[in-house]
């Protein structure tokens, strides 16, 4: 009875969104992700503490594990990197200095705050750099709303981004996560 | 005057980074990666003479020991050594207290550490007249942390990290002299050539 309800709940994660990009680390190889949590990635976070596959770890700063990961990838280990769009912001001079220069595929899941339903103003404000940054480096970058989507783009981007020697920015939008709401 | 000599709790040697690093490299005999932090520590390595397993940092300041760490971490085989400024380092605190929760054995860390941003003209670091740096890793959780008294000591730190049972930190204090030779900035090239050399590539 417990074993059943395991599998099924280990069912219902599989087809969820922390399930699917779980699912396509693993599929891909990507075995070290190291992280500065968020709220909407704690089941992720949860999931890949408990899977011996991956090394996963937290990290004082975000430009600090695009360093460890990068390190990594010359080393013959891929990795990837979870993040909030506060972090993202933090991350404009380790992109433009080490990832594209050296050309390394610095693979980053970003959950989306600062929008739709975003409670704090300073999220807020931070989200609207998110996106110009990509930009004006030229970053490959896609903001998922669809769970039915999700794996395809999920796991294209990062084979490009492998196979370009390229980095990828994937926004969680709170469509597909649910986001962070207002308790209190 | 914030100078590094007024700092009672590293009063070592004053030695120079570009003698400490041909040092480091005359050491090397099994292909151990060294990773270089911005300006004058990667400047150096590359005058110290470039081999296949160094790695040049040409921005991203702050981030050899995360770098290194990543090296570490996909190469457990394999020494790896990373060479940061302390102004570097300040940059990055936090990453200590990382390296020392994952505790490579295979990491060696060196902190050149002249109490001023040399490069952009001599400017002394907040930490300069107050801050011991070793003392900041060792409270981060690495107790194999220390001054290195002289060059001789220095050598031996070195020799002793390599049988350590965690990761080693070597604070060494250094003059005010500039880098020793220019790294030629191509950092595809740097990157590949680093690949190749940590047999994770094979020449096209």
């Amino acid at each position: 009875m417990a074993l059943a309800e395991d599998q099924g709940s280990k069912a219902a994660a599989d087809k969820s969104w922390h399930g699917i990009v779980l699912q396509t680390l693993k599929r891909n190889e990507i075995r070290l992700v190291p992280y500065v949590p968020d709220r909407v990635l704690t089941p992720l976070i949860k999931n890949l503490h408990a899977d011996p596959f991956f090394t996963t770890f937290p990290t004082a700063r975000e430009e600090e594990a695009v360093g460890i990961v990068s390190g990594a990838w010359m080393g013959g280990v891929r990795g990837a990197v979870l993040m909030q769009t506060s972090g993202f912001a933090t991350l404009a001079n380790v992109l433009a200095s080490l990832a594209i220069p050296y050309q390394i595929p610095v693979i980053m899941f970003v959950s989306e705050r600062g929008t739709l339903g975003e409670f704090n103003y300073g999220q807020a404000l931070v989200c609207r750099t998110m996106r110009p940054v990509l930009d004006s480096l030229a970053m490959e970058h896609h903001t998922v709303t669809r769970l039915d989507e999700f794996e395809f783009i999920c796991d294209r981007s990062i084979k490009q981004a492998v196979t370009t020697q390229a980095p990828v920015a994937l926004i969680l939008s709170p469509l597909l996560t649910g986001g962070k709401v207002f308790d209190k | 005057m914030n100078t590094a000599s007024k700092t009672p709790a590293r009063n070592t040697k004053v030695m120079n980074r570009f003698d400490l690093t041909s040092r480091l490299v005359a050491r090397l005999k099994n292909e151990e990666a060294v990773v270089g932090g911005i300006g004058n520590t990667n400047f150096d390595l590359w005058a110290a003479g470039h081999r296949p397993q160094n790695f040049y940092m040409l921005g991203s300041m702050g981030l050899a020991f995360p770098i290194a760490l990543g090296v570490a971490l996909a190469q457990p085989k394999r020494r790896v050594f990373a060479l940061e400024g302390d102004g570097s380092l300040l940059m990055q605190l936090g990453s200590l207290s990382t390296i020392a929760t994952l505790a490579p054995k295979n990491l060696t860390m060196v902190v050149m550490d002249n109490g001023i941003y040399q490069i952009t003209g001599a400017q002394p670091t907040p930490a300069a007249a107050v801050s011991d740096l070793v003392a900041i890793a060792v409270a981060s959780g690495l107790p194999s942390s220390s001054w290195a008294a002289d060059e001789d000591d220095f050598e031996r730190l070195i020799d002793q990290s390599l049988t350590s049972e965690g990761p080693t930190l070597i604070g060494v204090r250094i003059d005010d002299k500039p880098g020793t030779g220019t790294t030629r900035r191509d950092p595809v090239q740097i990157r590949e050539r680093f690949m190749l050399g940590l047999g994770v590539r094979q020449a096209l």
